[in-house]
């Protein structure tokens, strides 16, 4: 049972090559998810070089966590109990593929360090970690679709047993042509409350 | 050794994914790691496999990377003396 009521603070929503905050667009581009992301990169000014060294199922949680977290004025300088709990349904395929290709062939075989670096899909915490300085729980879940109730109770945990004063949770899906990123920030402050309802009103707007 | 020179620039910026630089920006004796460029390890095996596939040079001991990644100067001077291809 959990013990206190949460809220969700803030969300990111990054599809169809549009970027949303709290439902309104803060960023929007035609073109194929490289372009896109890219210019969502450079038109919200985030600055980060390492950025373009990341596979591309990092850059869109990347991305999306930077939305939300700048919303919330989250700042690398000060440190904060934040966990990240995050999960999608492709895991890191789109890099392990890469990773196949390049050791597909014996007589060329040359495996790239880069690439293998990102065939597991926690790596994107690592980044957005690194970047923000987020020293706290975290944890990356495959499910077979979006799984609200998981996600629910398993921030509210965190929350309850003070591991995390907030939670950066949501869903980050990367395979073939398609993506898909709803990350929220889940803490004591709030307009929406943090329910299964809702998270999946989230998703399925 | 100067195309030798400008194809590492290039090939560096591509293969490390160094985004918004140019050639020009890379003078021959600029660490390459450390203050200069800013290269972490992951970049310095990328090196390593790029000496392999494009150059037939196989670094047995990554200490001598350190050496050779020092600049442009230094790597160019290696593979001119050690390329296979």
């Amino acid at each position: 049972m959990h013990d206190n009521k949460s809220y969700i603070s803030s969300f990111c929503r990054i599809k169809n090559n549009h970027v949303t905050l709290n439902g309104d667009t803060v960023f929007s581009k035609e073109g194929t998810y490289s372009e896109f992301i890219k210019s969502a990169y450079k038109n919200l000014d985030i600055k980060y070089p390492k950025f373009f060294k990341m596979d591309r199922l990092s850059k869109l949680a990347f991305i999306a966590a930077n939305v939300v977290l700048n919303h919330e004025n989250v700042t690398p300088e000060q440190e904060e109990n934040i966990a990240i709990v995050f999960s999608n349904k492709a895991s890191s395929l789109d890099s392990d593929r890469t990773h196949q290709t390049s050791i597909q062939n014996k007589e060329n075989y040359y495996p790239s360090p880069a690439v293998f670096v990102y065939t597991l899909p926690n790596i994107c915490i690592g980044e957005i970690s690194i970047k923000y300085k987020l020293y706290s729980e975290n944890s990356f879940f495959i499910f077979d679709n979006f799984n609200a109730k998981h996600l629910l109770t398993y921030a509210n945990n965190l929350l309850d047993t003070k591991k995390a004063d907030k939670v950066l949770c949501g869903w980050v899906e990367y395979d073939g042509n398609n993506y898909d990123a709803l990350l929220y920030l889940v803490g004591n402050k709030g307009k929406t409350e943090h329910n299964t309802t809702e998270i999946n009103t989230l998703y399925n707007s | 050794m100067d195309a030798l020179k400008q194809e590492l620039k290039e090939n560096l910026i591509e293969q490390l994914n160094l985004e918004d630089m140019s050639p020009e920006d890379i003078a021959n004796d600029d660490m390459l790691f450390g203050d200069g460029l800013g290269l972490d390890s992951i970049d310095a095996l990328e090196l390593i496999v790029m000496l392999d596939k494009n150059y037939g040079i196989k670094l047995t001991d990554p200490k001598e990377g350190r050496a050779i990644f020092e600049s442009i100067n230094t790597m160019a001077a290696y593979i001119s003396e050690h390329r296979t291809k």
